[in-house]
């Protein structure tokens, strides 16, 4: 039995904390995400000022400080710009049983890099400049694990 | 700007799992350490600013549950959720608005109570990113092998600095990872997320931090060794990973430029003596290096195998075995002024860097760096 400070016994309370929420996720988001749900089409917005083509969908640039209306689609294939294959497992917050690897992909048609997992049969060969492909689940939600995960082609 | 000092430090052991000590108790173990070593009493202090965080304490407003323990009842009290670098700042400032002579800055963390990869997983954007699963862990390895495919930056030179800092951290009674490494044990310890590998990562720590600043009447009348700040400078960049050249350190180099420009610093790896930075991950030690200007971009691997940082080299970076050594989150950057401070004071004992005039010091916040707080201090 361990022992506090002053040789008495450590009481330890236990707990857990788990908190409902509901994320508006916002007009621009919900537009990104009905296309990938019902379409299975990957939209981003384009910046009037610096031309920037913004994936995922932001309503205003963070580089000119201006709002974005105007909206592009992107292809579902990409170029990994840098990766990791991750060996540990955090059951509840990974989508996946590792190994898997995340990769910050720049999409064709896209200026910013877009962060997903990428799922393949030989990860160690996994490099910056692979290119990538997107596979979409069956049954969509309307979230970011519509896009199941991305596969080297 | 009016000078500010820091007159009175105070730091825990860094421990993997605190057993003896409760927040408040290791709260009011710092701050009554900083108290002493400036030799002044609660009465003293005209402000406190407190650093924690709601998701790693399990309590919602957790810096205001520490007031008892920091002795702030009755005084103006306000917080940062963030880097203890940047409640430093904070607390610099409520002294330069001229209403307070004197600043209290306290931060607690106890990671042992929770779980690491759920809370840093909590910092990504619940709209886009979260779902992903990634974590602090997994965030900065995408970093690191930006950064090292940028340069060829090899692991090699990564298990170097935690082969330094393990070391370094033998001369620090408070660290909490002291040993004897070589880069063969790094290279072969467990895959986290490669590059990563278990001995290139910080560990889950429990600690606090205190530190108290004065403008310069007070400092005068407090202590016969203030360490005066001489510049500081902080900036952030984008919050999205993917908005971000993650080999390329932009917030840092602004931050570390406005930093040298008030110390008046033109040449920051002559002229510095000393560096504490944050080194969460064995190769934030080398890019944030690069970011910092004491190298050029992709030469800071060159650097280290050249013993430059190591105790005994021409410039000395974490002889404390720096974030690798103890990770308290939000504490570390506080640690990192406090280690800056003793050295220049001459306070350092094993670990000191002999003679040291201008120190500086490193603190971030955000996934992989996203904002940085650097400090340069004078004796």
């Amino acid at each position: 039995m361990a022992k506090a400070k002053g040789g008495v016994e450590e009481m330890v309370l236990k707990g857990k904390i788990k908190v409902p929420y509901t994320w508006y996720v916002g007009e621009c988001a919900s537009r990104f995400y009905v296309e990938l749900r019902d379409n299975k089409r990957i939209f981003g917005t384009k910046c009037a000022k610096c031309n920037k083509v913004i994936v995922p969908p932001r309503s205003s640039c963070g580089k000119c400080f201006v709002p974005i209306t105007e909206w592009v689609e992107v292809k579902d294939t990409g170029v990994v710009q840098t990766y990791t294959v991750v060996h540990y497992a955090v059951p509840g917050i990974q989508p996946l049983k590792p190994p898997y690897a995340y990769g910050i992909i720049k999409l064709d048609g896209a200026d910013t890099g877009f962060v997903h997992v990428i799922v393949g049969a030989d990860l160690t060969a996994l490099k910056a400049g692979t290119r990538v492909k997107a596979v979409f689940k069956e049954e969509r939600q309307g979230n970011m694990l519509d896009i199941q995960y991305f596969t080297p082609v | 700007m009016e000078r500010i000092a820091i007159v009175g430090v105070g730091q825990t052991k860094h421990e993997r799992r605190k057993r003896a000590d409760s927040f408040a108790d290791m709260v009011y173990e710092v701050t009554t350490k900083a108290l002493a070593d400036a030799s002044m009493t609660i009465k003293d202090v005209d402000n406190v600013i407190t650093v924690s965080n709601d998701f790693w304490d399990g309590r919602t407003i957790s810096s205001m549950a520490v007031t008892d323990a920091c002795g702030s009842n009755g005084k103006n009290v306000s917080t940062v959720e963030g880097d203890g670098t940047f409640g430093a700042l904070y607390g610099m400032m409520r002294i330069l608005s001229g209403y307070y002579g004197t600043t209290l800055v306290v931060s607690h963390l106890k990671g042992s109570e929770s779980s690491m990869p759920h809370i840093t997983n909590a910092m990504f954007d619940p709209v886009y990113e979260r779902m992903l699963g990634l974590d602090s862990i997994s965030s900065s390895a995408l970093q690191a092998r930006a950064y090292m495919d940028r340069y060829g930056i090899t692991e090699e030179q990564c298990a170097r600095v935690s082969v330094k800092n393990h070391k370094n951290a033998k001369n620090n009674p408070n660290a909490q990872v002291a040993m004897d490494i070589t880069i063969d044990d790094v290279m072969k310890s467990r895959m986290l997320a490669d590059p990563i590998k278990l001995y290139d990562c910080s560990p889950i720590s429990d600690g606090a931090c205190a530190i108290i600043l004065a403008n310069e009447k007070r400092a005068q009348k407090i202590t016969k060794k203030p360490v005066w700040v001489r510049g500081v400078g902080y900036c952030a960049e984008a919050y999205h990973l993917g908005d971000r050249d993650l080999a390329d350190p932009i917030a840092l180099k602004a931050a570390a430029k406005k930093a040298y420009s008030m110390a008046g610093i033109t040449n920051p790896r002559a002229e510095i003596d000393v560096a504490e930075i944050y080194d969460a991950f064995s190769y934030m030690e080398l890019l944030w290096m690069e970011g910092l200007g004491l190298c050029e971009p992709g030469r800071a691997g060159r650097l280290v195998e050249q013993g430059v940082t190591e105790m005994g080299g021409e410039l000395p970076i974490n002889p404390s075995g720096g974030v690798l050594s103890a990770h308290t989150v939000l504490v570390a950057g506080l640690v990192r002024i406090v280690e800056a401070a003793l050295q220049l004071r001459g306070d350092s004992g094993k670990r000191q860097v002999a003679g040291a005039k201008t120190a500086l010091a490193h603190g971030i916040n955000g996934p992989c760096g996203q904002s940085h707080c650097v400090w340069i201090l004078g004796n």
